[in-house]
């Protein structure tokens, strides 16, 4: 399949009366936009706010990160079998509002939502400060359930980022990016001498703010299967607003998959990017031996010589994440695993709930539990309500000069195990 | 100026090789051998005043009598910092850097650093216990180890946060520590297994470690004489968890009274637990913390009885460490108030 990507440049949101992408602003129709969310009964209201890298702003509790995109040619929508009808995505041509993210906040959940800081030293460790970003914080109607919330709030985010990402069908796109995945004997033949590469993703399946939808199903309903690269970047894979802030794989970095990008970057020069294994992260022990014999059975079927093997969130999926590598290596095929870190505040405790000796080549985004303190911001978005009770957050951990001080672990994306992020840990 | 106090060997100290080896430690006043290098790296921040030298035979064969001999010239010191070394490959001696700074370290308090070559033996016995900094393998690597030791050393002295092993030349193992790499992980992650399917040589950002497995003791056979207690990392809490737990990484663990408890419910218990789908367990405890069932095998004569409390923190995040040590305190507890079995639930 092969799938063209057309990024539009945005550096600047003006919420307005009219939609459209004029240079590399994006303007928004706000009343329409409010009335398309509106649409859900569960929603009561919903406010909008721009928030720009370098600002004193503070957003949280944030549930999700998405990019607008669209498709312009070839089968299939956005988000397909949850915005769009359900039709293959990942060929033809898509354009990319780059640059600005789409952020959903508002009461919260659970616990496992987080912060984004736009300026300080918070914004070093998430990517989103680093966007121009569309903040929706949403209110509930009275007495909705904890469920019906998130999926309210999921369904909110996505409709928007496509009612937006289609304002840029007609764009004509700042850069190009093309990339084309071959058929398995096709892909033997164009790159004989090349070692055949392969991506497992471990998608989180573990319940409320833990789930990941591929197609609209539910993952922790699925076997372990395979999807073509190409189409993580029409939004097949999307977050359920899920695990601690710091290790949950938004949409946006499904969208903007970097093992998927660094293995095309490769593809043909020093390795034949030859499939991509999405598997889950149940809870239950008979699932975590059946995802993981499967991902290593179809790891031997594609005949591939080496893996990738990248965790969401921690705890309870090491456990998966060490089956998955254990079971491919004793196959003789190698491994490198994705993971982070909780090594205690002061880094010296154990950092896993499980090991093997079979991983021995690991990429670590760092330790979620180490302390920084954040200052004061001259704006919030969302509500400083919960920054005591998120994961990462705790008693009286706002400091007299209004600053709070949190475990990184409470900040969007800070430790992803996708290898999103510089961070490392020695 | 930060006081420091170095320890040496017989060797470095001067009074001879390998037949002066079990000479008893003494205190001398200055820099002794590497210490004037040491004296040199630190200019006007730091000054060694003190420097313990002892022979490498004394201490590995006299291990208790010379541990306590040098605790005691050091307390009198009252230094700001104690370095050792720097051993490189010399085992004995190695191991003696090690065994001293590890003593310092915990009976007196004060931040202690040695240094040696990473295949000394002392570097495997301690290198996960405080920082020690890897050298070459044999003196020539003086110069090398110096700067490296100086500037941790002060660091360390003064408080300041440590930066990550791979920034400062410590030996990885001890402490984790974040910085940012030159390239994304996902990129690391490639240019890794490509060097792997070659045969190349890599570095691992995380070496596995030795991994905590704890034992399953025999099954108990009657259980109808026994008290048995409830403990979970599932953070089953009273409503409105009243000690703060946190919902993840958990600074501390919550003691409950259930006398007279039959049945959590809605109004009474929930989690505070971050890390699963809270709903069910706020709907009823008792899927956590099966109070419920052991109050029916209490009437039913299963159980002797339910212990009157029971113990709980949030599994979610929280260091191994601190877990351990949340357990090492309710243990004793536990054992104090004669229970004789513990369900230990989780999520």
């Amino acid at each position: 399949m092969k799938l063209t990507i057309g990024n539009i440049r945005i550096t600047d949101i003006v919420l307005g009366e009219q939609s459209a992408v004029t240079g590399s602003t994006l303007k928004v129709n706000v009343k329409e936009l409010e009335a398309l969310i509106l649409e859900d009964e569960r929603i009561a209201s919903v406010c909008f706010d721009v928030a720009k890298p370098g600002e004193s702003t503070r957003i949280t509790p944030v549930k999700d990160v998405i990019e607008p995109r669209t498709k312009v040619e070839g089968p299939g929508g956005m988000f397909p079998g949850v915005v769009s009808k359900v039709a293959t995505v990942g060929s033809g041509r898509t354009h990319v509002l780059k640059g600005m993210a789409v952020v959903t906040c508002g009461k919260i959940v659970g616990f496992q939502e987080g912060i984004i800081d736009m300026s300080g030293p918070g914004a070093e460790y998430t990517p989103f400060s680093q966007t121009v970003n569309l903040v929706l914080n949403f209110a509930p109607v009275e007495g909705l359930a904890a469920h019906d919330y998130e999926h309210a709030l999921r369904m909110a985010g996505l409709k928007s980022a496509v009612y937006l990402g289609d304002l840029a069908k007609d764009v004509k796109p700042d850069e190009e990016i093309v990339y084309e995945f071959a058929p398995m004997a096709k892909g033997i033949e164009k790159y004989p001498g090349l070692p055949r590469v392969g991506y497992v993703q471990m998608l989180q399946s573990q319940g409320l703010l833990h789930d990941t939808y591929v197609y609209g199903v539910d993952m922790k309903q699925s076997l372990t299967t395979m999807i073509c690269p190409t189409e993580v970047f029409d939004g097949a894979i999307i977050s359920g607003n899920c695990v601690s802030a710091c290790d949950k794989n938004t949409t946006y970095h499904h969208q903007n998959s970097p093992v998927v990008e660094d293995l095309f970057a490769r593809h043909g020069v020093d390795l034949n990017f030859a499939g991509m294994i999405i598997t889950n992260e149940n809870v239950y022990l008979a699932d975590k031996e059946r995802s993981s014999d499967w991902t290593a059975k179809l790891v031997a079927m594609l005949d591939l010589d080496g893996v990738i093997i990248s965790q969401e969130g921690f705890g309870n999926p090491d456990t998966d994440l060490i089956m998955n590598c254990k079971k491919i290596e004793a196959l003789g095929v190698p491994t490198v695993i994705i993971t982070d870190e909780y090594a205690g505040r002061d880094g010296t405790s154990q950092s896993l709930a499980d090991v093997d000796a079979a991983a021995n080549a690991v990429v670590t985004g760092g330790n979620a539990n180490e302390v920084i303190t954040l200052p004061k911001m001259d704006k919030v978005i969302g509500s400083l309500e919960y920054v005591d009770v998120i994961a990462g957050g705790f008693e009286n951990n706002t400091n007299a000069d209004g600053s709070i001080t949190v475990e990184i672990q409470a900040i969007i994306g800070a430790t992803n195990e996708l290898g999103f992020n510089k961070m490392s840990a020695r | 100026m930060l006081k420091i106090v170095h320890y040496i060997n017989q060797f470095y100290g001067g009074i001879g090789g390998e037949e002066k080896a079990d000479v008893r430690p003494e205190l001398r006043e200055g820099a002794v051998g590497p210490g004037t290098a040491f004296a040199a790296a630190f200019g006007d921040a730091a000054v060694i005043t003190h420097t313990v030298v002892c022979g490498d035979s004394y201490f590995g064969e006299n291990i208790e009598e010379a541990k306590a001999a040098i605790l005691e010239m050091v307390r009198g010191v009252k230094p700001d910092m104690f370095i050792a070394g720097p051993a490189f490959n010399a085992g004995r001696y190695g191991v003696a850097c090690g065994t001293i700074c590890a003593a310092v370290k915990e009976e007196l308090g004060i931040p202690v650093l040695t240094g040696m070559y990473v295949e000394n033996p002392g570097a495997e016995m301690f290198r996960d216990k405080f920082h020690i900094v890897a050298t070459r393998e044999s003196a020539v690597g003086m110069r090398d180890a110096v700067p490296k030791m100086a500037k941790l050393a002060l660091k360390l002295a003064r408080g300041e946060k440590i930066g990550a092993s791979i920034e400062e030349g410590y030996m990885p193992g001890y402490m984790r520590v974040n910085f940012f790499e030159a390239e994304r992980g996902s990129k690391r992650a490639v240019d890794m297994l490509l060097a792997k399917m070659k045969g190349e040589d890599f570095v691992t950002e995380f070496p596995m470690p030795d991994f905590d497995r704890v034992e399953a003791l025999p099954a108990l056979k009657d259980m109808s004489k026994m008290t048995v207690a409830l403990v979970t990392s599932g953070g089953i809490v009273p409503k409105g968890n009243p000690d703060r737990i946190e919902s993840s990484s958990a600074s501390k663990y919550g003691e409950y009274c259930i006398d007279g408890v039959t049945d959590l419910t809605d109004a009474t218990y929930e989690t505070a637990h971050g890390g699963y789908d809270p709903i069910y367990a706020n709907t009823d405890a008792d899927r956590v913390l099966p109070v419920d069932v052991l109050r029916d095998m209490e009437k039913e004569g299963r159980i002797g009885k339910l212990h009157g409390k029971f113990y709980t923190t949030t599994g979610n995040g929280t260091a191994v460490k601190s877990s351990a040590a949340f357990a090492q305190e309710f243990a004793q507890k536990l054992r104090n108030d004669g229970v004789d079995a513990v369900i230990l639930t989780s999520t």
